[in-house]
């Protein structure tokens, strides 16, 4: 009994020195090995896999067969559908921005100490919480063309009905607002965590020196909003590119395919009920996926250079 | 639900004496139905139950999904775990699955003499001269109108184009529109389309260009959107109808706002709980505008069909043998069930208005042939653009060359 207790030890010993000795270098991957075994088998994997179907036509079903670079040729040089995605997919990208100082001056205006400000916080942040799908259908209620509450504000001032999820060159935009109504929510909780950490002294000092209103804004508040303003810029992009829910809710893609983007348009290609096309689908999302690497990319390496700087 | 139940019994019984006395069934049987609205979910539950029923060692397992829901799971469904039986429908739209051998051939059922009663259907069930599944429903499309407005306005049930557009002339002078529709998801276009067309050029001339064999930018198809576009100037579809699913269009014809509604018979039962009662509602075909074409008629089919991974295809089949006999059909078709049409020919139909209408007119009255419906009869992705470019002319008809040389160029690439 004894000799067995002291060579075991003597074993775990050993294994326990050589562990020791590693510690600090071992440690950390050893609780990222879930993460990465995870993340690369539902994130990194599927992306080669996308990219290897990309050169294929495939009915998701059947085998598939190579056809080279043709799936891209196509969609780069005489796919409509493309193009209104592609196009669409930037109008998002710029007007979502505007979620950004739409939160910080919201994020201005509840940082204040008056009574009840919790409560204005939680409604002002409630369109965040709510499921997007809920949003879609809150907001084509509210563009309804003929009951809809929209119109009947326009009405009060004299102007005619319009139906803007009806109208080609409109849809995208009233689905965009509708995007950027949890958006905004979003970026103002971003801003208010973010106010909670400016420096009062420093708020104290510029006072001292005479600055009010913008100036102290622009020279004072925001500088040190820098960090939430990133974050808010990072999910804000992320955000635009990803957009489908609210598209599939509001419009499905329509009238006349004119609010597809290109995660819409993959959706539909691939998986959607007359979406037979594997390889095409998995075309757009490679496209996608670099149009997103290029921000992150930025992103990462903006990251890296601040930490740089830190240092 | 007792009168269900009693029916139940006594198919039990006279089924039992009839054919399945000599199979023992043994084992599960599993079955993924789309059947989800609230009728056809009672209709499917009741056969499962029955069927689970008649055979003391085999368990039925039923398992409804969401009918929009499994146009995309299906795919899914029937090749990872596959079940023994599902729910699909006729003609193009099963065409994927059969290539990919997802489908199993049930080409010796079809040989049995009792699926002669079913003969109606065999070529809507055929792909390279096998069959791959049974129907067991089908519903009759056309103008479901208010009878009376037009017995206020003194019209009457038009025959000819001329007519229509004269009683379409006189609903819009009394301040209402002639059709109410609704495009949002697409299909309601592709029956207008499907009418007009087949009524223009004929079932023929319809057919060969669901199969790729004539180019969009013919002059009779141009002819098909011609007279489709002296509706659309006259303004005789609701305004905004891009906006609409079918169902929230149905509002316009219940408050009267609209007339008339070109749509299949499952909308009837829409249009009963808004309460419009048969004094109120009517039915005719859709009217001739060439007279040398006969009548073509939209009735799409809709079926089961045993998964090539089934794992108990005995048991599959005889669910296939059972759903199509001809009491079975009788029962799940009638106006307490699913209220539509029987596919057997030895069935009876249920007594309703609607559902006798549409039996006679596709029993004696659709000479030139039985359409499946567009996004049946088209490949599944010539029906998708093509029921875009249709929206898109129902809104802008000018852009009507755009819209043509668009689905000739996806003609060209689809059926290479």
């Amino acid at each position: 009994m004894a000799t067995v207790t002291a060579s075991s030890g003597d074993a775990t010993g050993a294994r326990r020195g050589w562990y020791k000795r590693n510690e600090i270098a071992l440690t950390p991957w050893l609780f990222l090995i879930p993460g990465i075994l995870f993340f690369a088998v539902y994130v990194i994997i599927p992306i080669f896999q996308s990219v290897w179907i990309s050169f294929h036509e495939w009915d998701g079903l059947g085998t598939m067969e190579w056809v080279g670079t043709a799936n891209y040729e196509r969609l780069l040089t005489d796919d409509r559908k493309f193009d209104v995605s592609f196009w669409n997919n930037v109008r998002w990208l710029f007007l979502y921005l505007l979620a950004i100082p739409a939160g910080l001056f919201i994020a201005l205006f509840l940082n204040q100490t008056v009574f009840g400000i919790r409560l204005y916080k939680s409604l002002f942040f409630f369109p965040f919480v709510i499921s997007q799908v809920v949003v879609g259908l809150v907001f084509s209620w509210f563009y309804l063309p003929r009951e809809g509450l929209l119109n009947a504000l326009l009405a009060v001032f004299g102007m005619g009905p319009v139906n803007i999820l009806g109208d080609p060159n409109l849809a995208t935009y009233g689905i965009i607002a509708a995007g950027l109504w949890p958006q905004t929510a979003y970026c103002m909780i971003l801003y208010l965590t973010g106010l909670n950490a400016v420096d009062p002294e420093q708020v104290e000092a510029a006072r001292l020196d005479g600055a009010k209103g913008w100036k102290m804004l622009w020279y004072v508040i925001l500088p040190q909003l820098k960090p939430a303003t990133f974050i808010a810029f990072v999910v804000t992009i992320i955000g635009a590119l990803r957009s489908f829910d609210l598209i599939s809710v509001m419009t499905n893609g329509g009238p006349f395919g004119s609010t597809r983007v290109l995660s819409f348009y993959m959706f539909e290609e691939s998986l959607s009920e007359f979406g037979f096309r594997m390889g095409y689908g998995a075309a757009i999302a490679v496209v996608l996926f670099f149009l997103m690497l290029f921000f992150i990319a930025y992103f990462l390496y903006s990251m890296w250079r601040d930490e740089k700087g830190a240092r | 639900m007792n009168r269900t139940l009693k029916a139940s019994v006594l198919g039990v019984a006279a089924l039992g004496l009839m054919s399945t006395s000599a199979l023992a069934l043994e084992g599960t049987l599993r079955i993924i139905s789309d059947m989800s609205n609230p009728a056809p979910r009672a209709v499917m539950e009741g056969l499962a139950a029955e069927f689970d029923e008649m055979h003391p060692d085999l368990t039925v397992e039923l398992e409804i999904v969401d009918r929009e829901a499994w146009k995309t799971q299906i795919r899914n469904a029937l090749s990872a775990n596959p079940p023994d039986v599902v729910n699909w429908y006729a003609a193009n739209r099963m065409l994927p699955y059969v290539n990919a051998g997802l489908f199993m051939d049930v080409s010796d059922l079809w040989d049995e003499p009792e699926f002669a009663a079913l003969a109606s259907t065999e070529g809507a069930m055929t792909i390279d001269g096998k069959q791959w599944g049974v129907p067991y429903t089908y519903y009759q499309w056309g103008v479901y109108y208010r009878e009376d407005i037009f017995n206020e306005l003194g019209l009457s049930e038009p025959a000819t184009w001329e007519e229509e557009l004269a009683n379409c002339q006189a609903i819009l002078d009394s301040g209402r529109k002639c059709y109410t529709i609704g495009t949002k998801f697409l299909w309601t276009a592709g029956g207008w389309f499907d009418y007009i067309n087949s009524r223009t050029n004929g079932y023929d001339f319809h057919i060969a260009l669901a199969r790729g064999e004539v180019e969009w930018t013919d002059p009779r198809v141009r002819q098909t959107f011609e007279n489709w576009r002296q509706l659309i100037d006259m303004g005789a579809f609701i305004d905004d109808h891009q906006t609409y699913s079918w169902q929230e269009a149905l509002p316009f014809i219940l408050e009267g706002e609209a007339t008339a509604y070109l749509m299949g018979n499952f909308a009837v039962a829409a249009m009963r709980d808004g309460g419009l009662d048969d004094s109120m509602l009517d039915f005719y075909q859709f009217p001739v505008i060439n007279p040398n074409v006969d009548f073509a008629e939209d009735a799409p089919t809709d079926t089961f069909h045993i998964a090539s991974g089934a794992q108990n295809v005995e048991a599959a089949k005889e669910f296939l043998r059972f759903v199509t006999s001809p009491d079975v059909q009788t029962r799940i078709n009638g106006g307490d069930a699913l209220g539509q049409l029987p596919v057997n020919a030895n069935s009876s139909v249920a007594d309703d208005e609607f559902i006798q209408q549409g039996f006679e007119m596709l029993s004696n009255n659709a000479g030139g042939g039985i359409m499946q419906f567009f996004d049946r009869d088209f490949p599944a992705e010539m029906a998708s653009v093509g029921m875009e470019g249709l929206q898109e002319f129902m809104v802008f008809p000018d852009n009507l060359d755009d819209i043509l040389e668009r689905l000739e160029d996806a003609r060209q690439r689809i059926y290479e």
